[in-house]
């Protein structure tokens, strides 16, 4: 099977959340929270260790008002920094080109949670072992479209082959302007942005930011071999400092 | 009434705090804006990185230590090798307490000792944890040897002196390959700094070292590690200057709060130090010790500093927003 992902056409979301609930019922994902943010009608914040679809709930004066909702998800990157900086070989690439937490292997050193350019990923306290979207890799591997996807009652998640799903972003997002819909725009679909494209990318309303989402991600690793050199070179300075200064004005 | 449910209506005495459906009964998000700026969007103030879920006192202690017991090793090798037995049995110690707290530190992090077993399955230079679990693999036995043999004289001087000039050799990596493992992140403060982190932490490295030596070697062997104190923290002062400069807004975390204390007593610390040791530490012992304990402590405030500009960069969504907003502003103008 070639690569799969997530188109998640933020225009037509509800609100409804059954994708979370689908998401925690199928995944056994434990409970997190229970309470109220404030925040409109969301009060699971964000992605973490035991939020793996997470509902985004903006209230915008827009020229009235305007609801934007948005179901948010581990992107899946083509270049993914928790899979690059993991120690333990747990994090992998599955056979779908997905991102998955081998949870026997991963030893909590929870080194992927800041390595993540979106917080996606998380710790959790209880086991101590990091738990993120696996996109549904159980149901994957039975030839199943993911739990939240399936339970969508608008399509606003759509699961499939990654390139089909490009092409037809591209045309809703042309049929959304040709409606006027100006705001319409693509994240994460482009291979030439700093993750290398995402597997799970999104049709937004407004910039990606009022969503809680980074604007412009870079994998950090990008930068690694350049951050290798800088540390060889201060390491190859500490020991020729320490050196020179022990055997100057020994006589 | 209880049992049955777990959610449970408000203002019930057995519930207990954060169940509580009220607003912001989840708690405040911390330097949450209730006016956004006009010019920067973010969702309700809320950070868009998860904050490491490292705690300060085992990897900001890490840093710390990995780089005593790494510069250490340097110091002791060649104070070893120019014949200043005193200094090099001062460092050799202090490396083997350093490396055997880095170890601690490490497990205590992952929870227990044999997650960090799980590490030696693999070898992956994308991961600098990795490649610092191999570092101190390599380093630690030598260290450990090195710092035995000089505290008992044992059977194979030979065997001794090649450990001392082993672990010489690799410190310098255990004393800098920390600054690529906090850099290899997506927190703003730590990744935009990852060009003078390095420098930074060999810095304060070879100072800390250098504390050492001030404090335990006797004044007629010490003229390295007060060579070492000034050279190290003119490094450290170099690199952190250099840094804010780059950093733009982003240098903000650096300057606020508890980091920014943080930094600048571990700042006051490390110049006095090493003044004091170049001067009165020539001639008075008692000079000296004082000198080397303000170089250490002020070792520990900038690593404990820099931990925690980089947690509260991640904590707040400016720092990672506006720097790519920006990016991409230049980007779009450079197109047309
Ligand atoms: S979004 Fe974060 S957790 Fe998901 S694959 Fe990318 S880096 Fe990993
Ligand atoms: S917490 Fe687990 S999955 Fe994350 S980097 Fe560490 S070993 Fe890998």
């Amino acid at each position: 099977m070639g690569r799969v992902g997530f188109f998640t056409d933020t225009s037509v979301c509800i609100g409804c959340k059954a994708c979370e609930v689908a998401c925690k019922e199928w995944n056994a994902v434990p409970d997190d929270v229970l309470g109220f943010t404030g925040m409109s009608y969301d009060n699971t914040k964000g992605l973490g260790a035991s939020t793996w679809r997470h509902v985004a709930f903006v209230e915008q004066p827009h020229p009235d008002f305007r609801w934007l909702m948005a179901s948010d998800v581990c992107k899946h990157c083509t270049e993914a920094a928790c899979l690059d900086v993991c120690p333990t070989g747990s994090l992998f690439r599955t056979e779908f080109g997905t991102v998955v937490v081998q949870e026997d292997v991963c030893n909590g050193c929870g080194y992927c949670v800041p390595a993540c350019p979106y917080g996606v990923i998380g710790k959790r306290e209880g086991d101590g072992l990091a738990h993120k979207c696996t996109m549904c890799y159980d149901r994957l591997g039975a030839g199943m479209e993911p739990a939240c996807a399936k339970t969508c009652p608008t399509d606003s998640i759509q699961f499939g082959d990654l390139d089909e799903l490009r092409e037809r972003a591209s045309r809703r997002l042309e049929r959304l302007h040709e409606a006027g819909v100006g705001s319409a725009r693509l994240y994460g679909h482009s291979p030439a942005d700093g993750v290398g494209g995402t597997a799970a990318f999104f049709l937004l309303l407004d910039e990606p930011e009022v969503y809680g989402l980074p604007p412009d991600p870079v994998v950090t690793t990008r930068d690694l071999p350049s951050m290798w050199r800088h540390a060889a070179v201060a390491a190859a300075g500490l020991l020729a400092g320490l050196v020179a200064l022990s055997w100057r004005g020994r006589s | 009434m209880t049992g049955l449910t777990d959610v449970r209506l408000d203002g019930d005495p057995a519930l207990p705090p954060g169940r509580d459906a009220v607003p912001e009964s989840l708690g405040r998000p911390r330097e949450r804006r209730m006016v956004p700026r006009a010019d920067f969007g973010s969702y309700y103030g809320l950070p868009v990185l998860n904050e490491p879920t490292w705690q300060a006192h085992d990897i900001a202690g890490y840093l710390f230590l990995g780089g005593l017991a790494g510069a250490s090793s340097t110091l002791a090798a060649a104070a070893h090798l120019t014949g200043r037995p005193r200094l090099a049995r001062a460092c050799k110690t202090a490396a083997l307490c350093g490396v055997t707290g880095s170890l601690y530190a490490l497990i205590h992090d992952l929870g227990r000792p044999g997650r960090f077993l799980n590490m030696l399955r693999v070898f992956k230079v994308t991961s600098p944890m990795s490649v610092g679990t191999w570092i101190l693999t390599a380093y630690g036995p030598q260290a450990g040897l090195a710092a035995a043999a000089a505290l008992v004289p044992g059977p194979w001087p030979g065997a001794a002196r090649w450990a001392t000039v082993g672990a010489g050799l690799l410190g310098p990596a255990l004393a800098t390959y920390t600054a690529v493992l906090i850099s290899d992140t997506a927190v703003p403060a730590w990744h935009g700094g990852y060009r003078e982190m390095p420098f930074l932490f060999a810095g304060s490295a070879a100072a800390s070292a250098a504390g050492i030596g001030l404090l335990a070697a006797p004044l007629a062997e010490a003229a390295p590690a007060r060579r070492a104190a000034v050279a190290g923290v003119a490094v450290e002062l170099a690199a952190a200057a250099r840094m804010k400069h780059r950093l733009g807004t982003v240098a903000e975390p650096l300057r606020r709060g508890r980091a920014g204390r943080l930094l600048r007593l571990g700042q006051a610390l490390s110049v006095t130090g090493a003044l004091v040791g170049l001067t009165a530490g020539r001639r008075s012992r008692r000079a000296a010790v004082v000198a080397g304990a303000a170089l250490l402590a002020g070792s520990v405030c900038t690593r404990f500093g820099v931990f925690e500009a980089g947690t509260a960069s991640a904590r707040d969504p400016r720092y990672t927003v506006e720097p790519q907003r920006a990016r991409l502003t230049e980007e779009e103008d450079d197109t047309q």
